[in-house]
């Protein structure tokens, strides 16, 4: 029983998601003692892939495709299951990926298990280790399913490079029927997402008004990070509602979370706890993220981020 | 049109999260339970296509009598009747097998759940139900329009918003952007007054097994003590990040 990946691309070029899902998939192929394929939609070049040890590259060149939709993919994984003998499916924790795992997981009745941090604790029974009670826990899951669909929260487990040698199939699927219709797609001009973020600069109303985003943005560029907000900067239209991070907002785990004014309310930190180091910029030194953070900085956010962005620029 | 609101009781945000019976059982000693935010933001909407749709909202909820007050609560916010299932939720995937037995002896144009919980945050039952059922489906729902049986809806994705249309039935996975924080309806002395006279029905449970099982919880090491770094010494904090955090 094979272990199968979802390898999610973009505009011909594969997400960096996927190749922490694909090396997830090789140290779990690995510990079952099996092989590990991936799935490809519409993406040419797969050379990238052979880095991480994947054993069969499954390509689906097929026009209608081209646009996401999980019940298509769904079903075109599904015809994949009737012909390869798999017993997990791995995925990434993107939007799309999330999409994907909970439908797949209905049309073939079997179970999904998202926010996976580590390789299972054990194979029989098969114990996952997944965050809850948004990142104030975790949960040693078992899953007693025949198949096993299973998203990675990204950054988690890493990239591991692994030289294979994969074979490439071609495989002829044929999209299923469906009356849900794309009408468009509305980009983001920022040039990094925060779902596929190494390091996001968030900032909170401390900034005064949205006049003063600019510092942000350049620290951002320069460090090469996607911005995010809080709350009450998305509710008052200073910044966009796709930018505010927390709980009820987008979940951020990047390895660097660099919040500056942002007193940590417990609904944000909620949403961005799983990200690895936290550094907090703050005039208030009783702030409650402080208590949140790895490295703080008390004092006046219009002086230090102008001065951190000179010494990190003059670092290069 | 039928809209169905599956109702998930949460404990609330600021909830001290604490295991007991060998760390296996959330502690629900103390806890206050809210409507999970994710499917409250869904209600409102519901409630609010009563009056642009002519709709009638049924409000969902598997779960044992305890969850009744988190039921009359969403009645009182503007829901027409409420089902609870009678029975301990074990996993997403009971949960959602529970729920499509009911929708198919009951059909809905609409059934809005949240995205996910705050408390187990699996978000596997919007997508099981679209899957269980072969309806249309979409996540992450912002807006939803509906017209007849035609629906035109978006969803946030990663660096961008996809806007589609489907015919019904539709699963929405709804989440804050479908209504706002601000619209959230508290419920006022008429609603609570009205919700205690609507239906509250309760259905026996399936007894659908588990395909998941907690067996055990871990809370997170405490925290060491943030390093503070003066203001000026700048160079130390990059210097941090670096050498010690690695992360830049």
């Amino acid at each position: 029983m094979s272990v199968l990946v979802y390898l999610e691309s973009e505009d011909n070029k594969f997400k960096k998601s996927s190749y922490e899902t694909l090396s997830y998939g090789k140290a779990l192929a690995d510990m079952m003692e099996t092989d590990i394929f991936g799935v490809v939609f519409n993406c040419s070049n797969t050379d990238s892939l052979k880095n991480y040890g994947i054993n069969k590259i499954l390509k689906i060149d097929n026009p209608d495709f081209n646009d996401f939709s999980a019940k298509k993919f769904s079903h075109a994984i599904v015809d994949i299951l009737k012909s390869e003998k798999i017993e997990v499916v791995i995925l990434s924790s993107s939007a799309n990926s999330k999409f994907l795992g909970a439908y797949l997981s209905g049309i073939t009745d079997s179970s999904y298990v998202s926010n996976v941090i580590e390789l299972p604790k054990s194979l029989n029974p098969f114990i996952l280790k997944r965050t809850c009670f948004t990142n104030k826990a975790f949960s040693q899951t078992e899953v007693n399913s025949d198949l096993k669909i299973i998203s990675i929260t990204s950054n988690s487990f890493g990239l591991i490079e692994n030289l294979s040698d994969p074979v490439i199939e071609s495989l002829n699927i044929n999209c299923v029927d469906s009356n849900h219709k794309i009408l468009n797609i509305e980009k983001e001009t920022g040039s990094v997402t925060i779902a596929d973020a190494e390091i996001v600069v968030s900032a909170g109303r401390g900034l005064k008004g949205p006049e003063n985003w600019n510092m942000i943005e350049a620290l951002a560029k320069t460090l090469g990070a996607a911005t995010a907000c809080s709350k009450p900067v998305s509710d008052m239209g200073w910044r966009p509602h796709s930018e505010h991070v927390g709980q009820t907002g987008k979940p951020v785990s990047s390895n660097l979370y660099i919040a500056i004014g942002i007193s940590g309310a417990i609904q944000h930190l909620a949403g961005i706890n799983s990200s690895k180091i936290k550094v907090v910029i703050n005039n208030d030194p009783e702030a409650p993220f402080f208590k949140a953070a790895d490295y703080g900085v008390v004092g006046d956010a219009f002086e230090i981020v102008p001065a951190l962005i000179e010494k990190l620029k003059a670092r290069k | 049109m039928n809209i169905l609101v599956c109702i998930s009781s949460v404990p609330d945000t600021t909830s001290k999260i604490n295991f007991v019976d060998n760390d296996s059982k959330f502690d629900i000693n103390g806890v206050q339970f809210i409507i999970n935010p994710n499917d409250e933001f869904g209600l409102t909407k519901a409630v609010w296509m009563k009056q642009s749709n002519n709709a009638s909202v049924t409000v969902l909820t598997v779960g044992e009598a305890s969850v009744e007050t988190t039921l009359r609560k969403c009645l009182a916010i503007g829901a027409d009747k409420a089902i609870r299932i009678d029975c301990l939720p074990k996993d997403g995937y009971s949960v959602a097998k529970e729920i499509e037995s009911h929708c198919n002896d009951v059909s809905y144009d609409i059934i809005i759940c949240g995205r996910e919980s705050i408390d187990y945050n699996g978000g596997i039952v919007p997508g099981l139900l679209a899957g269980f059922l072969d309806y249309n489906f979409v996540t992450n729902c912002v807006d939803l329009n509906v017209d007849g049986k035609k629906a035109v809806f978006s969803r946030e994705m990663s660096g961008g918003t996809e806007i589609s249309e489907c015919e019904l039935p539709l699963v929405v996975g709804s989440q804050k952007g479908l209504v706002e924080e601000k619209d959230l309806i508290i419920p006022n002395m008429r609603g609570i007054m009205m919700a205690r006279q609507k239906p509250l029905d309760v259905i026996t449970a399936k007894g659908i097994s588990s395909l998941t099982e907690d067996k055990k919880f871990i809370k997170p090491e405490p925290k060491s003590e943030v390093k503070l770094v003066k203001a000026n010494e700048l160079d130390q904090l990059i210097d941090l990040l670096e050498n010690e955090a690695k992360v830049i």
